[in-house]
């Protein structure tokens, strides 16, 4: 079993966002960057279903130099190898070209990424990719078991979930309850330090879409406070005022 | 040259989101001075498919029959590929859901095109085409030229006002389409739905009433529940809650679950964690109910009162009845 974890280097959820050079790029300073946390819970099964079948697993990333650390985490939470593509990952079908150009050589009999990336929020790079290889894509994915060459899966809809067969290789985009983060141990972090991490640069492709501008929303006004014992008057309020009764 | 509307359908009803993206197509065809059609899937009577006429959609292509009846992305992608040949479309416009992100995804790859996912508002479309999108959960906007041809925007709910009171009279065409479907879109054998039944969307919903930990238990819902129920309101929650089992996993709302853009969101009992606020952002008004005046809630909330949810809940609710 081969598998392969995609993983975003994104700013951790809590930070405060900001932009520099005329608002043309984000701002990194002070800035704590994460795995993405989805990415994170397909890493997590991506290792568990590794050590059940005897698999190997690879980790990449399309990115700069600056996410070699979680990179490394990844190493160190389990995976064999890392590619990292150097390239600074601004249109979401960049990025799948260059996931597929290296999956095409590799043939992964199951490519696992997260639902989402926390940054540009798409959900969009499982599919793409999933249709340059010809081969079928699923998301979010709450449940991954394989049994030989199927795979069963049970993927979050609207209002419910649909439980699936399919056979690999395949596509998954994840998210929770998949697997429980993991978090690196002593002996991963050591051992991670001498894992293999390729450095290949970008295959040359059209860029589709480029951001040109960043802004942030506009503040929101003051909170206003209702006494608990007018709670009454909340409604009238939402009604009359806001309007949205 | 036409504008490409993907709507999601219902048991054989337009999604509310989803009349709001033909309302948004039609106006970008505006722009464009093209044509803007609808492309719907699975089944469902024609007087329904008419209504997108009301929203600005002159035709609707119409795909039916068994194999297309149950959400198909794979599918439902080559579909949308066919149609946008036949009718030379050149903006692809769909509603931002886990549906609407897998075809785009994979038909754009198909037509070597850009996508833009969690459009906010309508494009530039004098001189370069520009569309700006939501980014960080929520928390930034980026404005993205696309440059590729063919064009593929995924919008959120909200992106544009709708009028409701000055909507065409005149329904939109009803023309059958029927694409050649191919078998490795349905390789996959679904096993099982579970769907919970008569229960309003989150995603759908006008109104929602989510509780959080200061709940104190699932015994404890009802005054809840009672809530939405006078309100008409979906429900929702926080992580811990879901993860506690108190509510059913799909209810949870935020950064790592489900991410609404309500009218108005009531908060019962949560605190207001970032990773909460992610989800709930694109809300237009929101309530906080919460006993600690500190809360972090207050400072993203429109409306907040400072009491025990157990004594504020039930008053609320006699309230809303009373105007209804
Ligand atoms: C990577 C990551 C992703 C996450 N994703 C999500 C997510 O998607 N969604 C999410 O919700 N969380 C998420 N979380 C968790 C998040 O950080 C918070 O822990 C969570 O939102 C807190 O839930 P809560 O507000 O229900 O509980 P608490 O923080 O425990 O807050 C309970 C609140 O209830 C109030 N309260 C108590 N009793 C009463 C009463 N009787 N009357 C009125 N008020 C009362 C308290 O004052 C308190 O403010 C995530 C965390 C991480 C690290
Ligand atoms: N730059 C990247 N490098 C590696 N994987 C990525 C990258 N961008 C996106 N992905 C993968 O694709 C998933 C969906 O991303 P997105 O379509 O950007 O929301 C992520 O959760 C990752 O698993």
């Amino acid at each position: 079993m081969k598998i392969l974890v995609c993983i975003t280097n994104v700013p951790d959820t809590t930070s405060k966002i900001t932009f520099t050079d005329n608002n043309t790029r984000l701002n990194k300073a002070g800035v704590q960057y994460i795995i993405g946390p989805y990415d994170d819970y397909a890493l997590a099964r991506g290792v568990e279903l590794k050590e059940k079948t005897g698999g190997t697993l690879t980790v990449l990333h399309v990115g700069e130099a600056d996410a070699e650390p979680q990179i490394r985490k990844a190493l160190a939470i389990g995976a064999d190898d890392a590619i990292r593509i150097n390239a600074e990952p601004l249109d979401s079908y960049f990025t799948a070209v260059q996931i597929a150009a290296i999956a095409r050589e590799e043939n992964y009999d199951l490519i696992l990424m997260g639902r989402e990336s926390i940054d540009y929020n798409s959900g969009v790079v499982h599919g793409m990719v999933g249709e340059m290889l010809g081969i079928n894509s699923y998301s979010p994915v709450m449940k991954l078991e394989l049994e030989g060459s199927t795979a069963t899966i049970t993927r979050e809809i609207d209002g419910g979930k649909e439980i699936l067969k399919a056979n690999l290789p395949l596509v998954l985009g994840c998210q929770e309850p998949i697997a429980e983060w993991k978090i690196p141990n002593m002996r991963g972090i050591m051992t991670a330090r001498t894992k293999p991490l390729k450095v290949v640069e970008p295959v040359a492709t059209e860029e589709m879409s480029a951001p040109v501008a960043y802004s942030l929303p506009a503040p929101k006004g003051a909170c206003k406070m209702i006494p608990a014992a007018e709670a009454e008057t909340l409604i009238r309020l939402l009604q009359t005022e806001a309007k949205v009764l | 040259m036409s504008v490409l509307i993907f709507i999601e359908l219902d048991n054989g009803s337009i999604k509310k989101t989803s009349l709001e993206t033909v309302a948004y197509g039609a106006k970008v065809a505006a722009q464009v001075n093209g044509k803007a059609v609808v492309l719907a899937i699975g089944d469902a009577s024609s007087a329904e498919l008419e209504k997108a006429g009301h929203y600005g959609a002159e035709k609707v292509l119409h795909a039916a029959g068994e194999k297309l009846a149950h959400e198909n992305s794979l599918a439902y992608a080559d579909v949308l590929v066919q149609a946008s040949a036949q009718e030379q479309s050149q903006i692809i416009v769909l509603p931002k859901s886990g549906l609407g992100d897998a075809i785009a995804a994979r038909a754009a790859a198909r037509l070597k095109a850009g996508v833009v996912s969690g459009v906010t508002a309508l494009p530039e479309t004098e001189g370069t085409f520009k569309v700006t999108r939501s980014i960080f959960t929520g928390k930034a906007f980026a404005t993205t030229e696309i440059k590729s041809e063919i064009k593929f925007l995924v919008v959120r709910k909200n992106a544009i006002e709708i009028d409701e009171a000055g909507l065409n009279t005149a329904g939109a065409t009803i023309e059958p389409f029927s694409p050649a479907l191919r078998d490795a879109d349905f390789q996959a054998n679904v096993v099982d739905v579970e769907k919970a039944s008569g229960e309003l969307s989150l995603t759908e919903a006008e109104i929602i009433v989510s509780g959080g930990r200061g709940m104190k238990g699932p015994e404890h819902w009802q005054a809840l529940l009672d809530l939405a129920s006078a309100l008409g309101a979906a429900t929702g929650c926080s992580k811990p809650v879901s993860d506690l089992d108190w509510r059913p996993h799909h209810e949870h709302i935020g950064q790592t679950g489900i991410k609404v853009a309500p009218n108005l969101y009531i908060a019962c009992g949560i605190s207001g964690a970032i990773q909460h606020l992610a989800g709930v952002n694109g809300s237009k008004c929101i309530v906080v109910i919460n006993k600690d005046p500190e809360a972090p809630f207050f400072k993203s909330a429109d409306y907040g009162v400072v009491g025990d949810v157990f004594e504020i809940l039930p008053r609320l609710t006699a309230a809303a009845k009373a105007i209804r």
